[in-house]
């Protein structure tokens, strides 16, 4: 079948560019009539799904220009094969749904996930100039992950502070229990030599020296009864 | 007998406190920068010589004077001499203003910690916009981390005069890292002495990681290298080699090189804050504090050169990869336009395939010009910055390319997190030791309860800094409420020892401490050289503030995805003026208000008599 080329029909034509070797590497495969004629097929498939147009066969999509890219442009024409399908059309096909799903804007990329699935290649490397991707929005959990593990973290450092700062409590109780009465003078003749005459008795400081093991502690001063 | 001051329980204890207190985040974002700033290798030269001939001494000074008076930094300097209780009181509102703007980086390192937990990291991509067409506008401007750091964490506003509400995210996060500051210091030594095993040593398992991650990271040669290459491009005639020795020997002929490496030393350690004082209030007498001072000031810069190596070859890593990125947008502008085949331009071919399409299809060659960017890996590379920046936006885009880049996340956000709370337990323990000395306070409050007002109201002040504005009132704190003030302290500090005390007498004190003689060299540094060193620092960082007249500083412009150069307003300066003249003002006052006492106390004893 001819076609005159984009020209005549050029706001009706879409040009479609594939990456091959950028997706698949080594195991890219060549882009020969065959690939065109399942292109031409998804196209088609696509194009059964508006209504109306249940009846579109692959030879009423028309590819021209094939380039070494590989990129080529298509119509896709009536059955008439007089005139091509509005562009509107088109795209709205590449875009419908697999499966009318109530809400959720996934299922609007479902036609054109089937085309990609075809060929091995994605949106970024099966390109569909002036049919823009519907961006993938971003799957939005109902409670952000940060939330969650800030409380875990959050309850865990509560739980704890709570548990030194009780155990503080007792061991203070406990301690307030034994001889206070010894502890309140030893501080208070500390405290006068210290500021004598304002020059500081670092001499007699006990601070300062060695500690004598010889002394017994404070706590054996007193025999247990 | 002594009413039992707590003690570390091991020496080892008190040398991981001074470690996680002096290995901080600026080790990991300052030094750095510094270093290739200065060509790499010949930074070390000045930087090695200011630690022995400055880091080291000052240290130990600070260590023997804590160990020997066995009180805070008010207690120790009132028993010095009288009139120097005003010292004690700079370090500790110093040390207040620190603590207050500090933890905020926690906070941010708990937000980015918690984000990390996503796939993919929120900051690796940009969001789209209102009606799904794109992506975000601010976004696309600036880059995907700029964007997270500015909008998501900061959401900062234009100027600092509109300052916006408390965000209660970061507002969350901070309330975070207050509760486990006071987790950690509750119980004083006690509870401090465990939790720095784990900040001191998880920072280094983190960093090895790192290391050998960085390293055998694609591109990380070219960090590397770059590290050690000028950064001025010099023409490098005759063998590049010699070029580049003469250029580091030049480098050590700049007076500002030696300046920077002086400074970077002193503030590295945290002298003058009173944390040090504090720490070694808790030893035991008998405690050799020389050897743990050469040992502590060692590690410290050891760890600054560590952790350069690590941020240079992941900066490598990230300017190579997007180079390559850069290259391979140029190379599918023009297969697209020009429809050669998928593959067939190389990185390798690129240029002379350029010049033969420009001949063969001028007109569209000169079309499709403007659109083709010049890629270069030195333009790249040379996006080094410092601070929060370096941290939150040039390392998260490093780690968003690697892979498994939530692991390295993670890693990375429990490492700052580990360095900040270590430097936060030093801060703290500035501040609680005196209070917690002072009789008249702690016969009312019991520890504990001390503690936690402290933590409150700093962080409740702490709240300002999580406002729409909070991130230029927290550069006001980082740049002036610790600089000038702190010199000031340690001069004072110096100079008391060696002139007010004595330092024959402090010599005999630390003889009869320890049982070790003192060695000439420490008499030299702390009677002469480190004074001179720190008076030439004084004298240049006051002469840099008068002569650059306004003060400037860098707001984010959302509209141009970038920051821009604006003048501080007249109350903003008058706030640096407060906080700079609070902290030094209180030598003078603690001296003149002793002078009063005791001229009241004299009148009152004469007019008994």
């Amino acid at each position: 079948m001819s076609w005159m080329g984009p020209r005549e029909d050029a706001e009706n034509a879409f040009k479609v560019r594939l990456s091959l070797r950028t997706a698949l590497g080594d195991k890219a495969y060549a882009w020969d009539t065959n690939e065109e004629y399942l292109f031409k097929a998804m196209v088609a498939f696509s194009m059964r799904r508006v209504p109306n147009r249940e009846g579109t066969e692959i030879s009423h999509v028309l590819l021209c220009n094939v380039t070494q890219r590989v990129s080529f442009w298509f119509v896709v024409t009536d059955p008439s094969r007089n005139h091509t399908l509005p562009a509107v059309e088109v795209q709205s096909a590449i875009r419908l749904p697999l499966v009318a799903v109530s809400g959720g804007c996934s299922s609007l990329r479902m036609n054109r996930n089937r085309i990609n699935n075809a060929f091995f290649l994605n949106d970024q490397t099966l390109e569909f100039l002036r049919i823009p991707a519907t961006l993938a929005p971003p799957t939005d959990p109902s409670v952000p992950i940060w939330i969650i593990i800030f409380g875990v973290i959050f309850c865990i450092v509560i739980v704890a502070t709570m548990l030194l700062i009780l155990s503080g409590i007792r061991q203070h109780r406990r301690k307030n229990k034994g001889p206070s009465e010894m502890e309140d003078t030893e501080d208070k003749w500390e405290n006068t030599v210290k500021i004598e005459n304002g020059i500081p008795c670092d001499p007699l400081d006990m601070k300062g020296g060695h500690v004598n093991d010889a002394f017994v502690t404070e706590d054996e001063r007193l025999t247990p009864l | 007998m002594d009413e039992a001051r707590p003690l570390w329980a091991t020496p080892l204890q008190f040398v991981f406190a001074c470690i996680s207190y002096a290995v901080g985040l600026g080790n990991v974002w300052r030094f750095p920068y510094l270093c290739q700033m200065y060509g790499g290798g010949s930074f070390l030269v000045p930087y090695i010589i200011m630690l022995t001939v400055e880091g080291m001494p000052l240290l130990y000074l600070e260590l023997a004077v804590g160990q020997r008076m066995r009180q805070g930094s008010i207690g120790a300097w009132r028993t010095i001499n009288p009139y120097l209780s005003g010292v004690g009181v700079a370090s500790v509102v110093v040390s207040f203003f620190l603590s207050m703007y500090y933890n905020v980086i926690n906070a941010w390192a708990f937000w980015y910690l918690f984000h990390s937990f996503q796939d993919p990291l929120p900051w690796s991509v940009c969001p789209l916009n209102g009606n799904r067409t794109g992506y975000d506008e601010e976004c696309e401007k600036a880059s995907s981390t700029q964007y997270f750091w500015y909008r998501k964490t900061l959401n900062i506003s234009p100027s600092i005069q509109e300052s916006g509400a408390v965000q209660w995210e970061p507002a969350l996060c901070l309330i975070l890292a207050w509760l486990l500051v006071y987790l950690c210091i509750l119980r004083g030594t006690e509870s401090t002495g465990k939790v720095v095993y784990f900040t001191a040593l998880l920072p280094y398992c983190v960093l090895i990681v790192y290391l050998v991650r960085g390293l055998t990271l694609h591109g990380a040669t070219n960090g590397l290298a770059y590290m050690f290459t000028p950064k001025s491009g010099i023409p490098t005639r005759g063998s590049p080699a010699l070029s580049l020795l003469a250029f580091q020997m030049e480098q050590l002929a700049n007076p500002k090189a030696w300046i920077n490496a002086a400074t970077q030393i002193f503030f590295s350690l945290g002298l003058g804050f009173g944390s040090l004082i504090a720490f070694a209030s808790y030893n035991e007498p008998s405690n050799n504090c020389q050897k743990h001072a050469v040992i502590v000031s060692i590690i410290n810069s050891s760890t600054s050169i560590f952790a350069s190596v690590v941020t240079f070859s992941i900066y490598g890593f990230k300017a190579t990869f997007n180079y390559e990125s850069c290259l391979n947008k140029v190379i599918l502008l023009l297969t697209n336009s020009f429809d050669l085949e998928d593959g067939f331009l190389t990185v390798s071919n690129l240029e002379e395939v350029k010049s033969y399409l420009a001949s063969a299809y001028p007109s569209k060659y000169s079309e499709v010009f403007p659109q083709i960017k010049n890629c270069s890996l030195e333009s790249e590379l040379e996006t080094a910055v410092q601070g929060t920046g370096l941290a939150f936006i040039v390392y998260t885009e490093a780690i968003k390319n690697m892979e498994v880049s939530q692991l390295w996340s993670v890693l990375y956000f429990f490492m700052l997190l580990m360095l900040g709370i270590g430097s936060m337990l030093g801060n703290t323990a500035a501040i609680l030791t005196p209070l917690t000395d002072s009789k008249v306070i702690s016969s009312y409050l019991p520890k504990e309860a001390i503690s936690g007002l402290v933590c409150l109201v700093s962080c409740a002040i702490g709240l300002v800094f999580t406002m729409e504005a909070g991130n230029y009132w927290f550069d006001i704190f980082n740049d002036y409420a610790a600089t000038l003030p702190l010199l000031l302290i340690v001069l004072v500090e110096a100079a008391a020892v060696c002139y007010l005390y004595g330092l024959r007498r402090f010599e005999s004190d630390l003889k009869a401490m320890t049982g070790h003689a003192l060695n000439w060299y420490w008499k030299a540094m702390w009677g002469g050289v480190s004074p001179l060193l720190i008076i030439s620092l004084f004298v240049f960082y006051l002469s840099d503030y008068i002569i650059t007249g306004t003060l400037q500083y860098q707001a984010w412009d959302a509209s141009q995805g970038q920051l821009v150069t604006k003048d501080y307003p007249p109350y903003a300066l008058a706030i640096i003026g407060l906080l700079v003249a609070s902290s030094t003002m209180c030598i003078p006052l603690g001296a003149l208000g002793t002078f009063i006492v005791r001229r009241l106390k004299r009148r009152d004893t004469a007019s008994v008599a």
